[in-house]
């Protein structure tokens, strides 16, 4: 096999990500308790060298290398560069919390590098078995996580549902790509588009196929019916832990979907987007519905994270270029004001205390105005009502959807959004309304606080000026498209 | 000069900064410098509405004091506002009403009171953004925005059943916004990419579209206004509010409603306004005798209050949906008028209030002996929410009765009922509260209104005096945009 140099080019920032993990695995074996913070502060450095990489490396141009395993193009850049960027702040978010668990270990840092290193596989994976490779790096990395806490009877239980469940979807995803193997004689996606387009072939065994693979996708983004997993997950997980599934993993899952459905099965779109309709519509519906009846703030968010992916299958389901970017838009939305959501839970956290019930947010407006204002702002952009970032979020996918001819589902999504400001509401009502039971001050690290504000305050900026990102995401996808 | 400057923009956005430097003040020990704050701004961002009215040309019907600029050119979202005769009056009531609302909150307000002066003047600035909007997804976007500050001041400075009151409001205002924004998104690709509401207006559209559309914008709109059935929102809300948010509701939010029919509903689906002409008026009807009997039969004064402005806006839509020259003018007089008068009603109710912390008629009478000059005006009030000639109330219902008139007799004739109901339950509350003998050792001990009391009240007064007597400064400046609009509601748009 003739192998240049020049080919690694592309995927030096993942060369980058390994070389610096093993580095840090070592170093940190070597590191006393109180210098933990030499590793922490080593995975941030990791990240932003991984960035600087990557944006230097940017060309614009697609770029295909490891003999088409590997893409680099201008979607799988953008959205490495906000995942670096989710990664590094939810670690600094996560911080204070894991260090009073006493996660602050080394096997924290490198298991969320890991994870960072499979989901960069994933976004740049032009072959199914670069994507099934990603894919499994990170899921065997967040199993890690979630059980980190060994001594947690509810994250062990979370950590083998999810495993067992996640074992069952990968099975899946690649009997449903052995089928598209079996007909379309490659496993490359550009080369299954090309060989879709000229000849379908046998079409029965590709619907079969098509069928696994959407359901291994539904049950990696968290759509129902394959969401079971989702709120234990959420609920059982270290909220360090779960702020990670929740915000990062979006973006490459994401990816995932976009590079299989969008890239290599579009021609069987008329098939995959009555799937994802049905998927969506389940979503909304059990997302928001069971979401009204949840007392835990982290299982309400994992309900309200069904909806949201719902949502997101609405934009992916128009099947052309708008829909793609707007879903893309929402996903960048919905990880933005998922990160402050996760963080604001571990912003009133403290040691032997969660926060996590609904009922620890009671009354924060009187205990902190500021952080009940950011709140305020992270809950309207959920609910989707301007001038928060998630308005926008809904109207390009729900434009999308409209565009596409499908005016009913888009219908249908505003009316269970109508049901889910109910709970967002709750929340509200909760910090503004009630009188406060508990008034331990709030005293978080001083990064922590400036950048959980900067990110309350981004999603109504960005409420307000959304252009540069819509802009980024339309032309992300129009060059790769 | 002034026509250099942005006047748009600085009626929405001044409110908005001056509601940020307030809360800026922060905690309770700053709340005088709050104060101080919240009436200079209020107090500047109606100025700079003044000249709206004084440099307005009232023969033309385009939109006057025009910015334009590209907002989010992905979407063909623009920045883009403009005033007509119809919206014009609106920014003005709004701005002024702010005002009292500050001044009103003066004493009363004693917890988070920063964060209560911050909550007007953003939602003020977000009305008038609703008033002056051109872009319709930029007019959802205040339309929904205004929705948070009013959810949180029921909320948080409400009465016993403030919870309930604040997600009952927000969930209904949401439910009719959120179907709008799917006809919005349909328009968008109907009229070829384009937000622009003027846009909207030449885009032949067939009737069961048009029918679809007009349902749409009606629950919207409807629910705002609030029209019989879905009106049980408003009293809710108005027992359980503030004050403040009681005159903010009633005299402002209400009128968005009726404006959004006549901003989008007639223009943009002519053909359908006509066939659903029949249903609007009835269910007008229906609110303004029904209602009326409801609420004759309250014991809470606010509770009266808010039914009466359900009956008072059912004249409203009447006269929108007469289709005629004197019904949408009528219409309009009484949306300002009603503007004044609730305002005033509510805030004498929240002057009874402040003494006794009660709301029920039958823990007050005879008044008269402790608050003469109180009493006084009161009176003037109720006289003009019951509709009498010299007042701005008589000015409207009756445009709209002469209206009625010439549609249909018997249009009229429910219509006027309101004279005598509306004179029975305003006039008889008047009497339960004000005369008789004192049965309440409370109200023995009442003082009457102190100045800043008093000053409201007189501005309220005079205007209220002086719109019935000389409406013409106001409906000069509507004539040529009322005709526009009806012309445009003449046009058959099927293609």
């Amino acid at each position: 096999m003739n192998f240049a140099l020049s080919d690694l080019m592309p995927l030096l920032p993942e060369v980058f990500l390994l070389a610096a993990v093993c580095g840090i695995l070592i170093l940190d074996l070597f590191l006393g308790e109180d210098q933990r913070y030499i590793t922490y502060i080593l995975t941030l450095a990791t990240l932003a060298g991984c960035g600087w990489l990557t944006f230097s490396t940017a060309t614009g141009v697609t770029v295909y290398t490891m003999h088409g395993m590997f893409v680099d193009d201008l979607l799988s850049d953008s959205l490495k560069l906000i995942l670096y960027f989710t990664v590094a702040i939810s670690l600094v978010y996560s911080r204070e919390y894991i260090r009073l668990r006493g996660m602050f270990q080394g096997e924290y840092f490198t298991l969320i590098l890991f994870a960072t290193l499979g989901m960069m596989v994933m976004i740049s994976a032009n072959h199914f078995l670069t994507l099934y490779m990603g894919l499994e790096l990170l899921s065997l990395s967040l199993y890690a996580l979630v059980a980190l806490q060994r001594d947690s009877a509810i994250a062990s239980e979370a950590a083998m549902k999810y495993f067992v469940l996640g074992a069952l979807a990968s099975g899946m995803l690649l009997y449903g790509m052995s089928m598209v193997y079996g007909t379309t004689d490659s496993l490359e996606i550009p080369r299954i588009a090309l060989v879709l387009q000229a000849d379908i072939g046998n079409r029965m065994v590709l619907i079969f196929g098509l069928v696994f693979i959407v359901a291994g996708l539904a049950f990696k983004l968290g759509v129902a019916p394959f969401h079971m997993w989702l709120p234990d997950v959420y609920h059982g997980a270290p909220t360090a832990v779960t702020l990670f599934i929740g915000t990062a993993t979006k973006i490459a899952a994401f990816a995932f979907t976009i590079r299989i459905l969008a890239q290599g099965l579009q021609m069987l779109s008329p098939d995959w987007q009555q799937m994802l309709a049905i998927m969506a519509v389940l979503s909304m519906a059990v997302g928001n519905i069971a979401a009204i009846a949840q007392a835990n703030f982290k299982r309400m968010l994992a309900y309200s994270t069904i909806s949201h992916m719902g949502f997101l299958l609405l934009g992916l389901l128009a099947a052309d270029s708008a829909g793609y970017s707007a879903s893309m838009f929402y996903v960048l939305a919905y990880v933005l004001t998922g990160l402050g959501s996760f963080g604001m839970i571990m912003l009133l956290s403290r040691q032997g205390f969660e926060a996590d019930r609904l009922e620890d947010l009671k009354g924060l407006n009187q205990r902190n105005p500021w952080y009940a204002f950011i709140l305020l702002l992270l809950m309207f952009s959920l609910a989707g009502l301007p001038p928060t970032i998630g308005f926008y979020a809904k109207l390009a996918v729900l434009q999308a959807v409209v565009h596409a001819g499908y005016t009913w589902l888009a219908v249908v999504a505003v009316i269970f959004s109508l049901i889910g400001a109910f709970y967002y509401l709750r929340i509200v009502r909760l910090m503004y309304f009630e009188k406060p039971t508990d008034m331990h001050p709030i005293m978080p690290p001083a990064d922590m606080q400036v950048l959980l504000s900067a990110n309350g305050l981004a999603v109504l900026g960005l409420g307000m000026l959304p252009q540069p990102l819509m802009a980024l995401c339309a032309y992300a996808m129009e060059r790769s498209l | 000069m002034l026509a250099g400057y942005p006047l748009l923009s600085l009626a929405v956005w001044l409110p908005i900064c001056a509601g940020i430097l307030v809360l800026a003040t922060g905690s309770e020990r700053n709340a005088p410098l709050a104060r101080w704050i919240a009436l200079l701004g209020s107090v500047l961002a109606f100025a700079v509405t003044l000249p709206l009215y004084l440099r307005f040309d009232a023969a033309t019907a385009n939109m006057q004091f025009v910015e334009f600029t590209a907002w989010i050119p992905t979407f063909h979202i623009n920045y883009h506002l403009g005033v007509d005769g119809i919206s014009m009056p609106f920014v003005l009531l709004n701005s002024f009403t702010t005002i009292l609302v500050v001044i009103a909150g003066w004493q009363v307000i004693q917890n988070k009171t920063s964060q209560y002066m911050a909550a007007f003047l953003i939602m003020s600035g977000l009305i008038n953004g609703v008033f002056v909007a051109l872009d319709a997804m930029l007019f959802y976007v205040f339309f929904e925005a205004m929705l948070i500050p009013l959810f949180l001041v029921i909320g948080i400075w409400g009465g016993p059943r403030r919870v309930y009151a604040a997600v009952k409001f927000f969930l209904y205002t949401l439910l009719g916004s959120l179907l709008m924004l799917v006809a919005f998104i349909y328009l968008h690709f109907e009229s070829g990419g384009s937000f622009e509401i003027i846009d909207y207006y030449a885009l032949p559209l067939s009737l069961p579209v048009q029918i679809l559309l007009f349902v749409a914008f009606f629950l919207a709109f409807a629910v705002k206004v609030p029209m019989w059935p879905v009106h049980t929102w408003l009293p809710d809300a108005h027992v359980e509010a503030p004050t403040g948010g009681s005159v903010v509701l009633a005299a402002i939010t209400l009128k968005i409603g009726a404006y959004g029919f006549m901003r989008f509903n007639l223009p943009i689906t002519p053909d359908a306004s006509h066939y659903m002409t029949g249903f609007i008026i009835t269910i007008s009807l229906i609110a303004v005798v029904y209602i009326s009997l409801v609420a004759l039969v309250q014991a809470d004064m606010k509770k009266l209050i808010a039914y009466s402005s359900i009956s008072h806006m059912g004249f409203v839509t009447l006269g929108i949906f007469l289709f005629n020259n004197i019904g949408m003018e009528g219409a309009l007089l009484q949306m300002i008028s009603h503007g004044f008068i609730s305002a005033a009603m509510f805030l004498s109710i929240g002057v009874m209030y402040d003494r006794m912390h009660t709301r029920q008629i039958a823990d007050y009478g005879g008044l008269v002996n402790r608050m003469p000059v109180f009493a006084a005006f009161l009176m003037l009030f109720s006289m003009a929410n019951a509709g009498l000639p010299g007042t701005s109330g008589f000015v409207g219902e009756f445009m709209v009765i002469l209206a009625a008139i010439k549609v249909n007799f018997w249009y009229a004739f429910a219509a006027a009922t309101t004279l005598i109901f509306g004179a029975a339950y305003t006039l008889w509350m008047y009497k339960r509260v004000i005369f008789g003998a004192i049965t309440n050792p409370e109200v023995a001990k009442l003082t009457d209104i102190n100045p800043r009391e008093f000053g409201f009240l007189a501005v309220l007064a005079a205007l209220t005096l002086a719109m019935g007597i000389y409406p013409q400064p106001v409906t000069n400046v509507m004539h040529v945009s009322v005709d526009n609009l009806l012309a445009h509601v003449a046009q058959s748009k099927l293609p």
